[in-house]
């Protein structure tokens, strides 16, 4: 213990070059936290207009508070992740509620979320501007977290047998188990799932932070709002700033947190054996050198060894093998059917009362039409993509420089770049219903390029060389070896870009510049302008046929496909 | 004998292990085990794979309950992991992200030894079994007899007094294996270590006749024990030695008879006999190899001669032995292997003619074989789902050895072309692929 006590004496003693520099960014840190923090729970109240500047200087104020509603929504999905897949995982029948709820929200369009809660936020924090941060924050939230709880449960119930065995044989207890077992194997994936995430997760903080409800605009300052108030005062040259500010950020964010994690998680993986190409990051091995960093690990450490000592010692137990309960599983399904019935019994009853069956078929007939665009678009994508992906997925040398800037021209928000196409279309005199569209696939293209790279360049070379033996070349070539081989990697990353393609038609099908406003025909656009104009139960009628649209292209369309990518086109 | 005066560390009383499959029907794995684990021995348990020995060790172990019988560790019955007992892995079951030592002091963390008292622990058994210098490596850095190096030490740290092992040495190399495992004697023998007992599950004979003070020869399906060798050599024992020889010829005749003319599974129907999992090539191999064997004096060759011969296991020969048998081209004839007419025509004939010889004698042997093909020719479009055959076996085998059968019966049939089968659909037919 005395070694921790000591640790602040010892710092300043033996302080060396990294802590120079750490010490004052700590600081740095600290202050710039309280300002916002400051900022951030303003007075406010709806309608009111908040005073959201489109001078450059402002963007780094901006900047800080989109950035820091990103962490705040990483942390938040990082504890929902962890509770909500521990649950599922280990009580039989919270997994069988759990798990089928999850697939269901994270096919609800994450704008959707935004458009149902925020009201009720702002209705929790009167008279400040808590209630739309959090309203934000939690947009951003939902389209992180699916993907992270799926990823830590599938890890916890992948756990490889043998450790499981070790960890009981040895009676770890279950904070042990936790942090020994089931939290470093889970780390891998959670942080590649976690990166995913932010990185669509730009996209929604600029959305979401101005957004028109109940005829009101209401909006947090941030570089989301900049870019809406850039519009309304046709500033262009204020949107060039925001574009510039934002790859700023995302460069910074790579650097600073997700380089020296992943390099950190290394020692994760499980897969026991050398590759030759280890992360590395200037920022962790800086880090690792520095006095604070080694007194934080020490203070773990320390912390760690007390809650050995208090904690109780782990009680022996069989393997998870329960014995049959048929009383108790058949109440359980009895239940799940009875509040099934109840809940589809009371949604229909519902529907039927707020809506005419016109209504409700014209809303259907809108979900088509978005579904066709994402369709077309998806398809199209995967046209240009695939080759293109193919092409340089073979050539070594170029292909991890060039994932590295696809990388982050996914974490680019794309709806910053909206503005640039609505001018082309007002100054051509373009079709709405059509040119709109792309917009929608901006963002999401990216994936199947970053996939389809991934794919080739892991095509075994020997297979390569036994074409080129056999002297296959041109289409011949393609159809057999390079198209087959990288088929999984098209399928994922199609089905991320048609997720991410409806998840934009909210805000793609209705973009405006000053004071002119452009509306597509479709359900984005439906949902945008019935959240304008605070028509709640159109909103959820809106997104409600969304995801069930979302739900019937993923069981009938993708999951086929990814099962076929997956049994019958593997290459292993 | 003076070791049946002290109480034994194990005691096993007509232990059983059954499970549920999917289909609801019960698959034993265990049946009516009887096993002491005396004070001061090396037991070794021999089995083929897939005969519950390792099953048997998990029960042992703690890890899983028993479904009939008792299991009782010094007296006690055993409610959950044994905190008397460690175990050394196969796979070596080593956590990628803690460094040796931090591996090395799991065992301890968990029972809440203090942090000087654990580290100067962990270092010993570091230092005892020959890792010193590696205490920050990474499992990953080591190689293979490194990291089992690291399972040892996991497992002797917290003084144990029954060292349990799942075939620890068989995912080494001959060579590290033979070191290690002579490392490991060096530490019993000279009572350098607290633990009272070993058990070892292996599949190795050569291994078992090394080290064990008795042997049992385990029987499959159920997995039951089914002869007990004791093994009165002195230590350092001699692979060359006659006695030696000999006593690992008893141990592979013990594990060939028995499962050779009666069925593989007595009691089940004849569709659910378990298939080796084994493919036509090794098959011809072994034929072609008894062939060249065979101009000696004496007809056929003992199993033990033709593994080293071969430089097979246990593990590669005896499926490869029990297909040919059932499929009628080899037979058994005093202990020894030989070829049947029906295997020498085998040899002597070309690709067409062997496959059609294996074509008849797997329909008239192999009863899934004939009952794929009756339902096949009964049906007027010729075809039939896997998972009608699939759901069949697995009224009587668990779910991983029904699909195993299913895939031996699909390659086999293929081969001799008594049927065709389509992976996509996943179904048989009679269509002929061209």
């Amino acid at each position: 213990m005395s070694r921790v006590h000591n640790a602040g004496i010892w710092l300043a003693l033996r302080g060396n070059r990294q802590d120079l520099l750490l010490l004052p960014l700590v600081v740095l840190g600290f202050f710039t936290l309280s300002h916002a923090i400051r900022q951030m729970a303003v007075p406010f109240s709806i309608g009111q207009p908040l005073p959201i500047s489109t001078e450059p200087n402002a963007l780094f104020d901006d900047a800080l508070f989109t950035t820091l509603r990103m962490l705040a929504a990483v942390l938040a999905s990082l504890l929902f992740t962890v509770v909500y897949a521990t649950l599922a995982a280990k009580n039989r029948y919270a997994g069988k509620i759990l798990i089928p709820l999850l697939d269901i929200l994270q096919s609800v369009p994450i704008l959707g979320y935004l458009s149902i809660t925020v009201t009720g936020f702002i209705a929790l924090f009167p008279g400040s501007l808590v209630g739309v941060q959090l309203a934000v924050i939690f947009a951003v939230f939902t389209s992180q977290v699916w993907n992270m709880t799926f990823a830590f449960y599938q890890a916890l119930i992948t756990l490889p047998h043998d450790l499981d065995e070790a960890a009981r044989l040895y009676r770890l207890n279950a904070w042990q188990r936790f942090f020994r077992l089931e939290l470093p194997f889970a780390v891998p994936p959670l942080l590649w799932n976690t990166m995913m995430s932010m990185s669509g997760g730009w996209f929604f903080v600029v959305a979401a932070e101005a957004i028109t409800v109940a005829g009101h605009e209401v909006m947090v300052p941030g570089i989301g709002s900049y870019i809406a108030m850039a519009i309304q005062q046709k500033d262009l040259v204020a949107i060039f700033w925001a574009i510039l500010a934002m790859i700023v950020v995302i460069g910074l964010y790579d650097f600073l947190l997700f380089r020296p994690l992943v390099a950190w998680a290394d020692k994760f993986k499980w897969e026991i054996g050398t590759d030759l190409q280890r992360p590395r990051s200037i920022v962790l091995e800086g880090l690792r050198r520095s006095r604070i960093a080694q007194v934080f690990a020490r203070l773990l450490e320390a912390l760690w060894e007390i809650s050995l000592r208090w904690l109780p010692p782990g009680r022996p137990h069989w393997q998870d093998e329960r014995p049959p309960t048929p009383w108790r599983d058949g109440f359980f399904s009895v239940a799940m059917v009875l509040a099934l019935g109840l809940f589809s019994w009371h949604l229909v009853e519902t529907l039927l009362r707020h809506f005419s069956t016109q209504e409700i078929v014209h809303v259907f007939l809108l979900g088509l039409v978005t579904g066709l665009r994402v369709f077309i678009l998806v398809v199209l994508s995967l046209l240009v993509w695939v080759p293109v992906g193919i092409l340089v997925g073979l050539r070594p040398g170029l292909s991890g420089r060039v994932q590295a800037v696809i990388q982050f021209l996914a974490a680019f928000p794309a709806n910053l770049l909206f503005p640039l196409v609505v001018l082309a279309i007002l100054r051509w005199h373009l079709n709405v219903n059509v040119w709109v569209s792309p917009l929608m696939i901006l963002g999401s293209q990216w994936y199947v390029l970053f996939n389809v790279i991934g794919a080739a360049a892991a095509l075994p070379s020997d297979l390569k060389e036994a074409a080129r033996n056999l002297g296959l070349r041109g289409w011949l070539l393609w159809k057999r070896l390079l198209l087959p081989g990288t088929f999984p990697g098209t399928v994922t990353g199609g089905i991320t870009a048609s997720g991410g393609a409806w998840n934009a038609s909210i805000v793609a099908e209705v973009v405006s510049w000053g004071h002119h406003t452009l509306i597509a025909t479709g359900l984005g656009a439906y949902i945008t302008l019935a959240t304008a104009a605070g028509q709640l139960d159109a909103v959820a009628l809106g997104i409600g046929v969304m995801s069930f649209y979302v739900v019937l292209v993923n069981r009938l369309f993708w999951r086929r496909l990814y099962h076929l990518a997956a049994h019958r086109l593997r290459l292993d | 004998m003076p070791t049946d005066t002290l109480p034994a560390l194990y005691r096993l009383r007509g232990v059983s292990r059954r499970f549920a499959n999917p289909e609801g029907a019960e698959i034993r794995v265990l049946e009516d085990v009887d096993l002491d684990l005396r004070d001061g021995e090396i037991l070794v348990i021999v089995g083929r794979s897939g005969s519950g020995k390792s099953t048997l060790l998990r029960v042992l172990a703690g890890l899983l309950p028993a479904s009939g019988g008792e299991v009782c560790f010094c007296g006690e019955p055993v409610r959950g992991p044994v905190a008397g007992a460690a175990m050394v892995f196969q796979s070596f079951a080593l956590f990628p992200w803690l460094n040796v030592l931090q591996n090395v002091e799991l065992g301890l963390e968990a029972r809440r030894v203090p942090r000087k008292e654990r580290r100067a622990r962990a270092l010993a058994a570091i230092d005892a079994i020959g890792l010193d210098g590696f205490e920050s490596a990474f499992p990953r850095e080591l190689s293979g007899g490194m990291r089992q190096r690291v399972g040892f030490a996991r497992a002797l740290v917290v003084e144990p007094q029954v060292l349990l092992m799942d075939e620890a040495f068989s995912a080494l190399d001959v060579l590290t294996a033979e070191t290690l495992r002579g490392d490991l004697l060096d530490l019993w023998l000279e009572h350098r270590t607290a633990t009272r007992g070993i058990l070892l599950v292996s599949h190795n004979i050569e291994e078992a006749v090394l080290l064990a003070d008795r042997v049992l020869v385990f029987g499959s399906h159920p997995g039951r024990v089914r002869q007990e060798i004791a093994i009165p050599l002195p230590h350092p024992r001699d692979r060359n030695a006659e006695d030696f020889r000999a006593l690992v010829e008893e141990i592979y005749a013990s594990m060939t008879a028995g499962d050779g003319h009666t069925p593989l599974v007595a009691d089940l129907p004849d569709i659910h006999r378990v298939l080796p999992a084994v493919s036509v090539n090794r098959m011809a191999g072994l034929l072609e190899t008894l062939d060249s064997l065979g101009n000696g004096s004496q007809p056929g060759i003992r199993p033990a001669e033709l593994a080293r011969s071969m430089a097979f296991s246990v593990d590669d020969l005896l499926p490869l032995l029990d297909s040919l048998q059932l499929l009628g081209f080899v037979e058994l004839v005093d202990d020894r292997v030989q070829l049947s007419a029906a295997g020498r025509r085998f040899v002597q004939g070309d690709t067409q003619e062997r496959k059609t010889l294996f074509a008849r004698h797997l329909l008239q042997h192999v009863p899934l074989a004939a009952h794929i093909r009756s339902v096949l020719d009964a049906r007027s479009g010729h075809r039939a789902p896997a998972a009608r055959f699939l759901s069949e076996l697995e009224d009587r085998l668990p779910e991983d050895k029904a699909r195993s059968v299913l895939e031996t019966i699909i390659y086999w049939g293929r081969y001799a072309e008594i049927f065709a089968y389509d992976d996509r659909r996943a179904e048989f037919s009679l269509d002929d692929p061209h």
